[in-house]
């Protein structure tokens, strides 16, 4: 067994540098790396570029970064939640780069895969296909998208084991699994880490071969976004 | 009388096929999971990871870990499954999705859609919008006929930057069921006590009416 445990969050960030670009999962605030961000606010590191789907919400998730003006670009596809966020942009402080969801999504998975590039139908003769190669195949247009290029990829899971792997839990997999192993390095937090052995091999989801370093997370907050709920009878 | 937003939902609900697979967007789509007959098996999938999305959980039982696209807490039904991103979007590229259903700002006559930007004012971004219309074959728009200012948003072309080019076939307002075909709208029914007229009125696309045209049934 390869152990990829780090004892904490400050281990687990080790060669953050400024201007880097991070990956960062979750959707919404659902799966968020809560520890990596709170120590990425707390290095105080500048100009880093962000994959993420989503940009948290004002107080919270990666609200904190934008907050504190250390996010030079951001790559999402949905970022509604958050007022700063729409400030920073509109007033140019912060440049953003809004991409169709499955096309972010994709982007990982082909980092994570060794796939230059590939073509997708979504976006073509939209704006966000200006500027890229468009090829017919069998009568149908697509825009080519290339594989991200990340240095570090922040990730949540459930639970994970020493080796690395890991399990999700619900709809908290989300972009968490498409970014392990989509940049150098990748740092899972999880909720419960285990010895190896402990974990199932046939329930895992992510082969520690994707994660670099691993370590149990501590005081999540797991905050709800939109609480809906029915009325009992 | 033009339809409510629930009765928009409660017309498109009959859209809805036994063994279709459904992506529901935000707003009125939302809604029409609540008007599915209830003698029939549809899955709902939901572009975060679930196939199987049940509805809202009963208060206490809030799951921060199972949330829809849309953020709010939900449930998951029995035979459920959950998935990453790419997964998911593997569903809706590889066509294995049966039926899209949407919110839009405008629709176009050759079928183009506008739904993810103003310019200037608001910028939220396409989420999983341009993914959706680009590959589905089953597109329907729930949509309001005209906008808050009472302009229509049936065009003859789209003013606000595209979300995706010729694919909505299918589209059902307050006012009316329409279908899009040889670069036109094409009038099917009217919301009751709708008449032609306003229809024609609040379209600024050409309108194609042939024949006499029922009245929508809910």
């Amino acid at each position: 067994m390869i152990n990829k445990t780090v004892s904490n969050v400050e281990e687990a960030c080790k060669g953050i540098k400024d201007s880097m670009t991070l990956m960062l999962g979750g959707f919404g605030l659902s799966g968020i790396p809560e520890n990596a961000i709170k120590e990425l606010v707390r290095l105080n590191i500048q100009d880093v570029t962000c994959i993420s789907n989503n940009a948290g919400v004002d107080d919270f998730g990666l609200g904190l970064l934008l907050r504190k003006h250390q996010i030079k670009k951001m790559i999402s596809s949905y970022v509604g939640e958050n007022k700063e966020f729409e400030r920073q942009m509109l007033s140019g402080e912060m440049e953003v780069e809004l991409i169709p969801q499955g096309t972010l999504a994709q982007r990982c998975q082909a980092a994570q895969s060794g796939i230059p590039a590939f073509f997708t139908p979504a976006g073509y003769g939209t704006e966000v296909a200006e500027g890229k190669e468009t090829r017919d195949f069998d009568g149908k247009m697509y825009v080519m998208e290339r594989a991200f290029k990340a240095d570090f990829a922040f990730i949540k899971a459930w639970k994970g084991d020493e080796a690395g792997n890991l399990i999700f839990k619900g709809t908290a997999r989300n972009f968490n699994a498409n970014m392990s192993g989509a940049a150098t390095i990748t740092v899972a937090e999880v909720e419960e880490l285990v010895p190896a052995g402990e974990l199932n091999p046939n329930e895992i989801h992510i082969p520690g071969i994707f994660v670099q370093r691993i370590f149990q997370g501590t005081a999540y907050e797991k905050r709800i976004e939109q609480r809906t709920v029915r009325p009992k009878n | 009388m033009s339809l409510s937003k629930e009765q928009i939902a409660q017309r498109i609900a009959k859209e809805v096929k036994d063994g279709y697979y459904v992506n529901l967007g935000i707003g009125i789509p939302t809604l029409v999971a609540n008007f599915v007959r209830d003698d029939i098996d549809v899955e709902f999938q939901s572009e975060n990871g679930i196939l199987g999305m049940g509805p809202f959980p009963f208060e206490g039982e809030e799951d921060p870990d199972l949330i829809n696209a849309g953020k709010q807490t939900i449930t998951a039904l029995p035979g459920a499954s959950f998935f990453d991103s790419a997964m998911s979007f593997s569903m809706i590229r590889g066509q294995h999705v049966d039926l899209t259903i949407l919110g839009s700002m405008e629709v176009a006559q050759n079928g183009n859609i506008a739904n993810w930007k103003i310019p200037g004012k608001m910028v939220k971004g396409m989420g999983g919008a341009m993914d959706l219309v680009a590959s589905a074959e089953n597109i329907i728009v729930a949509m309001m006929h005209t906008n808050r200012a009472g302009a229509s948003k049936l065009l003859k072309e789209c003013t606000l930057p595209l979300t995706g080019v010729e694919c909505v076939r299918k589209i059902v307002t307050n006012l009316a069921v329409l279908k899009i075909k040889d670069n036109a709208f094409h009038l099917l029914e009217r919301a009751p006590g709708v008449s032609v007229d306003e229809i024609k009125k609040a379209t600024e696309g050409d309108l194609v009416v042939t024949g006499e045209i029922p009245e929508m049934k809910l």
